[in-house]
């Protein structure tokens, strides 16, 4: 196990640096001329543009500028973006309150989605299966930003349940409704997921045996259904961490959550090259720890599953 | 605009997320309640805070750095400069005691006694020179290091000193390049403010906790989020807080801020977002502001485009001006948020005017637009195939306009018509300075002060900073010259206008339509006006706590 482990944190370093490499080379890459844009319609004259050119290293062959970022992510020191604020600060502000929202968005999703596809399978072919088919169908068919809107419009502007935005400081309350217009897609998905997980599981061979040898209804579905519907799942959920993450851009602009994908876009479109790699590496780096944490979660699940 | 909204109102000047920060104004309190416009009243002080939605500043907050909407909210109430404008952009004295010239080009500038900056050291005539040499300097980097261009001294090739010296505590000089009669006009414009000692010992803190003297100090700036700020106690200028301070709140978002506007979180937005255009004015009521404003929408006609030279060219140009039906399109593209064009500057501008000779230019006339057109086709053929580009970038919303011109031209002249997108702003704007653009393209321009030179000289006079067509003209760079050099502002004005005939003549750029200031508030809070640069007047409105 431990052995495993290892092997799996040591295969994070050339992800990392195929991913970071992979993504330096893209915004290298994107044309355009960002310090140029400084100076807005106007533009700047040529040796206005050598010096700022010079002071983020933008004057450099794209190996160096990329050497450099990597120095800069060994000893923390990520420089200033072209607002002259410490990178190390822009990522601090918007991490911690998307991974919140990424967080609750992925409980709403589990425990609904779970809970629900567990009861449709259960039932296939039921009404409640059948509503909540047409519904999960609906989820799916409609864009985030429209779910995002007219929730705000109608649950935040009209009725006033909850927070128009989340405001400069987001509690629970606040980050409520993001999180579940952020869930929504994933929560159709899981929920189907799930319910077609049980239902096939239902007539396997050892749910037939368990039943057979007189186990509780609860048991049966909890230790052997449930239980065995729950890998592929979990696989989904642990990748989905990273995309909700990532895609969060839509639900934060429409709420007013500045978090990565504000931070992200704007970085973008300014063209700050090591902060966008900065902030997608990070990116990169919760994906891979959510696989690992899948995987190991398989073997809990699945007592045939073994690391050695 | 975007996920992010915010170019998406400005269109000319913005661009990508680079709204530049300018505008232009004279005639401005349009339906707005009017308060105390000298501001200096003290009665009616209140102590509410008022929030008002903003975009996180792209640069230090610094008068040499700060070029877009969002930081230049802030500096402009957190610094105080020699002169100030009103609501209807009318120049007053703030630290100036006097500016005075004898010929135009050598300005005494005397300041008053007893400004203080927020860290307690005092505002000498030294802060004001030691900034604007700063700020004009190549290997400072400065963003607003434009605003020097016309000092005497000033070179684009290297640095060099622009000449400006302290005479004494309180009094100093400028030297121009050449006459400018409205250069006391353009001394409210943030890039002139005055920068404390620290400033140059430690630049860094700007990003952080800025050091001003103006009507509010920056109390917390906690970054995506809000600056906070509240009112300076030892403030003596004419524009005295009569609240208990500003939240710049940032929205990434102008329709989340509308709606948190609807639901009362938020008391002022600078910006009603564009799928609000149609129904603002309904839900809002006497609170919409929809007035003219400092920005102008024209479409350029670059120097390299050969079927445009020459007298088919100007023909042609004349032709797609007659074409453009530019009542419908405000009306249906932008729902009465623009109005059509009859010059090349802005009705909030003293000077404005509809009947300049050759403005009819404008006028859609299908008739005349074909005739034209049919008329160059017979000098130098482009074929019936031929079809019209107009370039924009896409990273904003000008795509419903450019296709809404492009349907007046293909039914008008039968030649087909096609949005040219770039990506980004800043792919355009390389484009378009290497002269690259394959087709006539987009331009806008918002003035940085209110005065008609501001939209004649940087635009279109010969290798100007801003003359993206390349156009020349030594008439017209000969008129602009003599009305910078006029007695009286009267005088100056009748040369401009002259210019702008000669402009109507040539069209090196079709002029469009003025974008309009629209805006929103909360009845919570009342004394609102927005000035002729369309920012609200902050320090004006009032609110119970």
């Amino acid at each position: 196990m431990l052995w495993y482990l290892g092997r799996r944190l040591l295969q994070v370093i050339p992800v990392f640096l195929g991913a970071t490499l992979l993504l330096y080379a893209l915004v290298f890459l994107r044309p355009g001329d960002p310090v140029n844009a400084l100076g807005g319609e106007r533009g700047l004259p040529e040796a206005v543009q050598d010096e700022i050119r010079a002071r983020y290293n933008l004057d450099q062959p794209f190996l160096v500028q990329y050497l450099l970022f990597l120095r800069g992510v060994f000893t923390l020191d990520f420089g200033v973006d072209f607002r002259g604020r410490e990178i190390l600060d822009v990522m601090a502000g918007a991490f911690p309150v998307t991974f919140q929202l990424a967080l609750m968005a992925l409980a709403i999703e589990a425990i609904f989605g779970v809970g629900f596809g567990l009861v449709a399978g259960m039932r296939k072919g039921g009404w409640f299966d059948g509503s909540v088919l047409v519904m999960s169908l609906f989820v799916i068919a409609v864009p985030t930003f429209v779910i995002g809107f007219v929730a705000q419009l109608g649950l935040g502007v009209r009725l006033g349940w909850f927070p128009v935005t989340a405001g400069r400081d987001p509690d629970f309350y606040s980050l409520l409704m993001p999180a579940i217009v952020l869930g929504a897609v994933s929560f159709a998905y899981v929920l189907r997921l799930t319910r077609t997980s049980v239902a096939e599981n239902l007539s396997a061979d050892y749910v037939r045996t368990a039943r057979a040898k007189g186990l509780q209804r609860s048991q049966v579905t909890g230790r052997h259904v449930l239980r065995n519907s729950l890998i592929p799942v979990v696989t989904f959920l642990g990748a989905d961490l990273g995309n909700l993450m990532a895609g969060a851009i839509v639900t934060e602009g429409i709420f007013n959550i500045n978090g990565v994908g504000g931070t992200l876009y704007d970085a973008i479109v300014r063209g700050e090259n090591v902060t966008v790699v900065s902030l997608t590496t990070v990116l990169v780096l919760v994906y891979i720890a959510a696989n690992l944490l899948v995987d190991l979660l398989y073997a809990a699940l699945d007592p045939r599953i073994r690391y050695a | 605009m975007t996920p992010r909204g915010r170019p998406a109102g400005f269109g000319a000047f913005v661009a990508a997320s680079a709204l530049l920060l300018s505008a232009c104004g004279g005639g401005g309190g349009g339906d707005t309640d009017t308060g105390d416009t000298d501001g200096a009243t003290d009665g009616g002080a209140t102590t509410g805070i008022v929030s008002v939605n903003s975009t996180e500043p792209q640069n230090p907050l610094t008068p040499g750095m700060t070029n877009e909407v969002g930081g230049g909210l802030a500096v402009k109430n957190i610094f105080a400069g020699l002169v100030y404008y009103d609501a209807d952009g009318a120049v007053h004295n703030e630290m100036a005691e006097s500016i005075e010239s004898e010929d135009n080009q050598t300005w005494t500038i005397k300041i008053q006694d007893g400004w203080t900056f927020s860290d307690g050291t005092p505002v000498t005539a030294q802060s004001y020179v030691d900034a604007w040499k700063y700020t004009s300097l190549l290997s400072n980097g400065q963003n607003q290091q434009y605003f020097f261009h016309d000092f005497a001294g000033w070179s684009e090739e290297e640095d060099s000193e622009i000449s400006v010296e302290v005479v004494d505590d309180l009094t100093f000089t400028a030297e121009l390049a050449f006459p400018s009669a409205d250069f006391v006009l353009s001394l409210g414009y943030t890039a002139f403010m005055p920068m404390p000692e620290v400033f140059f010992e430690n630049p860094d803190i700007y990003a952080d906790a800025p050091v001003g003297n103006g009507p509010y100090v920056v109390e917390s700036w906690e970054h995506e989020n809000v600056i906070s700020l509240r009112p300076n106690p030892d403030y003596p200028g004419p524009r005295e807080p009569q609240n208990g301070g500003i939240d710049l709140v940032v929205y990434t978002d102008e329709d989340t801020a509308y709606n948190d506007l609807l639901g009362g979180n938020l008391d002022i937005i600078t910006n009603v977002p564009a799928s609000a255009f149609q129904t603002f004015e309904d839900e809002l009521g006497d609170r919409a502001v929809n007035q003219p404003s400092a920005l102008i929408q024209v479409i350029n006609v670059g120097e390299w485009l050969e079927e445009f030279q020459g007298e088919a060219g100007l023909l042609r140009r004349q032709a797609i001006s007659h074409a453009i039906d530019r009542e419908q399109v405000t009306e249906t593209v932008f729902a009465g948020t623009r109005t059509p064009a009859t010059d090349f500057t802005s009705p909030v501008v003293d000077g404005w005017s509809e009947d300049i000779p050759g403005s009819e230019v404008l006028q859609y006339d299908a008739e005349q637009a074909k005739s034209l057109w049919d008329e160059a086709e017979s000098m130098d053929p482009l074929g019936g195939d031929y079809t019209l580009q107009i370039a924009s970038n896409a990273d904003s919303d000008h795509q419903p306009w450019i296709d809404a011109v492009c349907n007046n031209v293909r039914s008008v002249l039968e030649i087909g018509c096609e949005f040219y997108p770039y990506p980004t702003f800043d792919e355009f704007l390389d484009a378009r300075d290497k002269g690259e653009v394959p087709g006539i393209f987009r331009g806008g321009w918002q003035a940085d002060w209110p005065a008609m030179s501001n939209f004649l000289g940087p635009i279109y006079g010969t290798g100007a900073g801003s003359n993206d067509a390349q156009y020349s003209n030594p008439d017209f760079d000969a008129k602009i010259t003599e009305a910078g050099a006029a007695e009286s502002v009267e005088e100056s004005t009748t040369l401009y206008k002259e210019a702008q005939e000669i402009l109507f003549q040539d069209l090196p750029g079709i002029p469009l339509w003025y974008q309009n200031a629209t805006a929103g508030y909360a009845d919570t809070i009342g004394d609102v006006q927005f000035g002729w640069d369309s920012d609200p007047i902050l320090h004006e409105v009032t609110k119970a706590e």
